[in-house]
């Protein structure tokens, strides 16, 4: 199999740009993307674009050129960008294409997600009497998780202050301003354990990331090339406690579709969670990243606690997470939060992160999405 | 019902037992090839889609699984409780397990989390959590710490539990 790699990424600033369609983002992405990726629009031979609130992300060509290219839309919810690089990887990896494009644009509205509950198959009531938020499912399972295995809520703030940190040193982030551990602990409860500073919010943004066939990368650019060693995608299967669920079935929960997408994986790349150096975990809220250190099989569960007040995961810890300051820092515009973390995984391997470069000689990154309805979406990279 | 109480009306039908009485059940379905308990009712049952499926009332209590609560007023629509913004009343929600049966998720009707702790006993109630341009009580299904006094939402009338033939 022909194997792709990464050569160009583009990464409009995350945050709120009143005025600026999300197209226009999308577009400014995507020229930093091929201009980084030494490409022109036409070279480039199909392409798969995700947004949540775009409801034609492919009229982009508009913008872009109309070259006829082959441009898909795609969307999975908070995995939607997963879905947009397995894609253009998986159309240079059976040979069809030897150079693609994925894309990510949005532009939410302030505020939590509001929809109605049919769009989730949903009876309305739920919706009605305020079960359908997903910021409560959050608060639900961290709940449970700091129960079962010891996390405190020190750990919470420590994971929030964390990101916002490394969000400070990116010129490219939302929410810059840092903030301590008690700063954090003082803000109001908005779904217990969770604090108003442990959230992410919906903002803008977009970014894209140019891929072409391992053996032509030396056509384009004299930057490292990113190999893309594996992209999964699960959803939750039958017993597993996710979110937008007005029942879930008795006995012991089945493992989360991240544990699933992890796995296969791990086991596409020939690579183990020992050789990761660097990760960037869905954060939507603090308590998130946390059981997801433990669900990508980053530490076992209940590990957290110590890892975290050792510093592990900071920038120059022994396993970085979030280090251009996660959802937290940088907002989630659905469609484009997870092209986010492959970018910051690409300028991490190439050691072309600036300030917040981490130590040593990265080799691995790793990317992982999830949202609803229970949908999980993996990327592992390496140089 | 209500005779000279407030008229009063289900957030929807087939969800629980309806007039209230002093104890509520919800409405589920029972998979006939392969038992499983589904709430709401369901036409296909989610494990093995067989569509032979039959009502069942399910347990009146249970143990609560976890919590959280919701500090903000949801957006709205969807969400259609008479409050606003300003006089919104924080309420807490959680997933009680009914032993054998499922894990219903549902408001609570203690909003303080420290006064709420994994493990204890609920029992179901019905709260009112709006009310209709027309002056209707909109009901929806709450579980309530079951050592303090449950208060029926219709104070002494105490009915028995009905079969689920009635319902629709």
């Amino acid at each position: 199999m022909t194997e792709a790699v990464i050569i160009g990424t583009g990464l409009h600033p995350f945050g709120r740009f009143p005025g600026k369609p999300a197209m226009d983002m999308g577009a400014d992405a995507v020229r930093m993307a091929l201009t980084d990726a030494g490409v022109n629009w036409p070279q480039i031979q199909a392409g798969y674009v995700g947004s949540f609130e775009v409801a034609n992300p492919d009229a982009i060509v508009g913008r872009l050129g109309l070259t006829g290219v082959p441009l898909r839309g795609v969307f999975n919810g908070c995995a939607t960008a997963g879905t947009a690089v397995a894609m253009a990887a998986r159309a240079i990896e059976t040979g069809e294409h030897d150079l693609t494009i994925a894309i990510g644009m949005d532009k939410h509205p302030r505020g939590a997600f509001a929809a109605d509950p049919s769009v989730a198959g949903i009876p309305s009531w739920y919706g009605q009497t305020g079960l359908f938020l997903t910021t409560h499912f959050f608060g639900m399972k961290i709940n449970r998780y700091m129960h079962d295995h010891g996390i405190s809520h020190e750990t919470l703030a420590r994971v929030a202050a964390k990101n916002f940190g490394n969000a400070a040193g990116n010129e490219k982030a939302w929410r810059r301003t840092p903030l301590t551990v008690e700063e954090i602990l003082a803000s109001p409860v908005l779904n217990y354990p969770l604090r108003q500073f442990m959230y992410c919010g919906p903002d803008e943004g977009a970014a894209a990331v140019v891929m072409c066939r391992a053996d032509q990368a030396h056509k384009y650019t004299t930057s490292t090339p990113i190999r893309v060693r594996a992209t999964a995608l699960r959803s939750r299967r039958f017993g597993a406690f996710e979110v937008q669920s007005p029942s879930v079935p008795v006995g012991e929960p089945v493992a989360s579709p991240t544990v699933d997408a992890s796995r296969a994986a791990y086991e596409q790349a020939g690579i183990g969670p020992e050789d990761v150096d660097i990760a960037q975990l869905q954060d939507t809220d603090a308590g998130s990243e946390i059981i997801h250190m433990a669900e990508n099989g980053l530490c076992k569960d209940g590990e957290q606690e110590r890892l975290i007040a050792e510093g592990a995961t900071e920038i120059g810890g022994r396993l970085p997470v979030n280090t251009d300051g996660g959802l937290l820092g940088n907002g989630e515009p659905i469609g484009a939060s997870g092209l986010r973390q492959i970018h910051e995984i690409v300028l991490q391997l190439r050691g072309a992160a600036g300030t917040r470069q981490i130590p040593g000689t990265p080799r691995v990154g790793y990317t992982h999405l999830y949202g609803a309805p229970g949908v999980s979406a993996v990327t592992i990279l390496s140089t | 019902m209500g005779r000279d109480m407030m008229q009063q009306k289900p957030v929807a039908d087939g969800l629980f037992t309806w007039p209230p009485t002093a104890q509520p059940r919800l409405i589920g379905t029972e998979c006939t090839a392969c038992g499983l308990v589904s709430f709401p009712t369901e036409t296909h049952c989610v494990r093995c889609g067989s569509p032979d499926a039959k009502e069942r009332l399910l347990a009146d209590s249970g143990t609560l699984w976890t919590f959280s609560t919701q500090g903000f007023r949801p957006p709205s629509p969807p969400y259609d409780g008479s409050d606003t913004a300003a006089t919104f009343e924080p309420y807490a929600v959680g997933y009680v397990e009914l032993p054998g049966e499922v894990l219903v998720e549902a408001r609570l009707t203690e909003p303080d989390p420290e006064k709420l702790t994994i493990g204890q006993r609920m029992r179901l109630t019905l709260v009112p959590y709006t009310v209709d341009a027309d002056g209707t009580e909109v009901l929806t299904f709450a579980f309530t710490p079951a050592d303090e006094p449950n208060e029926p939402v219709e104070a002494n009338e105490p009915g028995q539990p009905i079969a689920p033939e009635e319902q629709s």
